[in-house]
């Protein structure tokens, strides 16, 4: 079975700070493999030790910065990493991403039967790269899925975790699906892993080897674009500190309209 | 003239997601921005069930309705759902689309923007209308850190937009709705995906947690279990329902599904307590239209304090016992 596992690299954004002048400070910010990410890479790798001659290839669009994050994926037991990479990707949206990576899937790689992705990415927090992917490649997607269960090598059971509640479908393959996250430990590399991410090479492609033009990608291929950013301002700004218990539950009271009885 | 499009989400027990009416009180004031666009929904589901909605339709502001209804149409399918919805809209040509952001708006949504090479502005908590008659729709981005105000190039102009950030309108907006019934071309479509069972969530704290009046949080200060036991007898004292910050969640000590913030619920109480959350902006923006907010924290410095009404600081675990007494007493 062949399964691609699209990664994004994110900031930490528990790390990030503003500057004085109310834009966001990227230097020095962490970046992190996107929680979401890596338990599509652990679903992956629960299916490879399931069925036979299972091949795990990961792949990221981002800076060449981004292949150590690749390297990673490789050491806790993907196969292959590809890195697609290029300056004119730049400020690509969700749409331009999805059909970048598309491209990327459609023209230079070999078919997959399962396409996995992290349901959100933490830093744009869209969920619409994975469903643009998929749309492009025309393959049905499954989104909010929590556990992947009964692979036959041509269909699988995704149990999705949605609004009102737990349901389970079945899909054939090729599809695409997007995973929560989970709350076990995931797999952490073993020092042999590590070697042999050492001796991977990542393949890189950039726009041209991936047969798509400037017009088509990065921000000159993306419908949408920020007109303004602002840092969110708070509506509440006068807090009034209670000195004991006695006066926060006369508050409390107040403003829940609890009554005395 | 112009339109702005709604999706009409109809939940797993076959009622209209309230999302609907939120965003079908906004449309109506966005379209006087629009010289008076009209404003349509657009109804997928099983054959019969649209009658059901249509006072509701009547009531809400709505001049069109577009209604595919089909009995293979019973549970929501990526597949069918996105392949009516772009014949309808290639058909009808609306200005906007407003997709309510939830499990299944997010789903549909960006199948619908890809396939017709428009833009999709994720989770939005703000919509107008900027001078040059363009949807100007904004939403938190890098953890809700940054606000982002985005415009779409091409048309239609599509987002998905955040449940309980508007309100459904206080009267009824009566229109003479105009119900108009598309036959859906599906019957050649071999699905990929097949429903297999749909369980009712067995939690029903997230309904709970939509109604309540008060909701009492924690956060990673309550440390460890005992703290949480100590406010769920607090909750319980003042008949507030318990939610948890997504530190608590990672922690281990509360389930997902009451997690709010950017990555769980939004929550609109009349007061929400905060015990031993910081206050990070991801936390917020899942809190911060409550009526009232009191926080409670052992340091002063805590960002949770610029965000609410009235605060204490101090030990949550010395704090939450004695509320507890005074409101038993």
């Amino acid at each position: 079975m062949k399964i691609l596992v699209c990664i994004k690299q994110v900031p930490d954004t528990t790390d990030i700070k503003w500057t004085e002048n109310n834009t966001i400070q990227r230097e020095g910010v962490e970046s992190v493999i996107n929680p979401f990410d890596v338990y599509a890479i652990e679903e992956a790798l629960k299916l490879k030790n399931t069925i036979p001659d299972t091949e795990i290839t990961v792949l990221t669009m981002g800076p060449f910065q981004a292949e150590e994050m690749l390297k990673k994926a490789i050491a806790v037991g993907c196969d292959k990493g590809i890195l697609i990479s290029d300056k004119k990707f730049a400020g690509a949206d969700t749409y331009a991403t999805g059909k970048t990576i598309a491209a990327a899937i459609k023209n230079k790689l070999n078919d997959f039967d399962l396409i996995l992705c992290g349901q959100f990415a933490v830093d744009g927090d869209t969920a619409q790269t994975g469903p643009s992917i998929a749309n492009q490649l025309e393959i049905p997607q499954v989104t909010y899925v929590k556990e992947l269960n009964r692979c036959d090598g041509e269909c699988i059971y995704a149990v999705r975790e949605i609004e009102e509640g737990i349901e389970t479908v079945r899909v054939k393959f090729p599809a695409l699906i997007c995973v929560l996250k989970n709350n076990y430990e995931p797999t952490r590399a073993k020092i042999n892993g590590i070697i042999k991410a050492k001796n991977t090479k990542i393949t890189v492609y950039n726009m041209e080897d991936i047969g798509l033009s400037p017009e088509q990608t990065g921000i000159k291929g993306s419908p949408t674009f920020v007109s303004k950013a602002f840092r969110p301002q708070t509506t509440r700004d006068n807090c009034e500190f209670c000195n004991n218990c006695d006066t926060l539950a006369d508050k409390i009271k107040e403003f829940g309209g609890i009554s005395n009885e | 003239m112009s339109n702005i499009m709604l999706y009409a989400e109809v939940t797993k027990e076959n009622y209209l997601h309230t999302v609907l009416f939120e965003l079908a009180n906004k449309a109506v004031e966005l379209s006087k921005k629009l010289d008076n666009a009209s404003v349509s929904a657009l109804l997928i589901c099983k054959t019969g069930l649209a009658e059901n909605f249509k006072e509701a339709f009547i009531n809400s502001g709505f001049d069109y309705v577009y209604i595919a209804e089909n009995n293979r149409l019973t549970h929501y399918s990526t597949e069918l759902y996105s392949k009516i919805a772009v014949d309808i809209i290639n058909d009808v040509k609306p200005d906007i689309i407003l997709i309510g952001a939830t499990t299944q708006g997010r789903d549909l949504a960006p199948r619908i923007s890809s396939s017709l090479h428009t833009g999709l502005t994720a989770d939005c908590i703000g919509l107008d209308i900027n001078e040059q008659g363009k949807l100007a729709a904004t939403r938190p981005t890098f953890g809700g850190k940054l606000m982002a105000t985005i415009l779409c190039k091409t048309l239609p102009q599509m987002a998905t937009v955040r449940p309980k950030v508007f309100k459904p309108a206080a009267e009824n907006i009566i229109k003479d709705t105009k119900f108009i019934y598309i036959k859906p071309e599906i019957d050649n479509i071999e699905k990929k995906v097949d429903f297999i069972e749909f369980v009712k969530g067995l939690n029903t704290s997230i309904n709970e947690l939509d109604s309540a009046n008060i909701i009492v949080a924690g956060g990673k200060g309550l440390k460890n279990e005992a703290g949480f036991e100590l406010l769920k007898n607090f909750a319980e004292s003042i008949g507030a329902c318990v939610a948890a910050s997504r530190g608590a969640v990672d922690m281990g000590l509360a389930p997902a599904d009451i997690q709010i913030g950017q990555t769980g619920k939004t929550v609109t109480p009349k007061l929400y307590i905060a015990c031993g959350i910081s206050g990070a902006i991801q936390h917020i923006v899942g809190m911060q239209d409550s009526d009232k907010i009191i926080a409670i924290n052992i340091d002063e410095k805590a960002p949770i304090f610029q965000h609410c009404d009235c605060g204490i600081v101090g030990d949550a675990f010395d704090i939450l016992p004695k509320l507890t007494e005074i409101f038993l007493k």
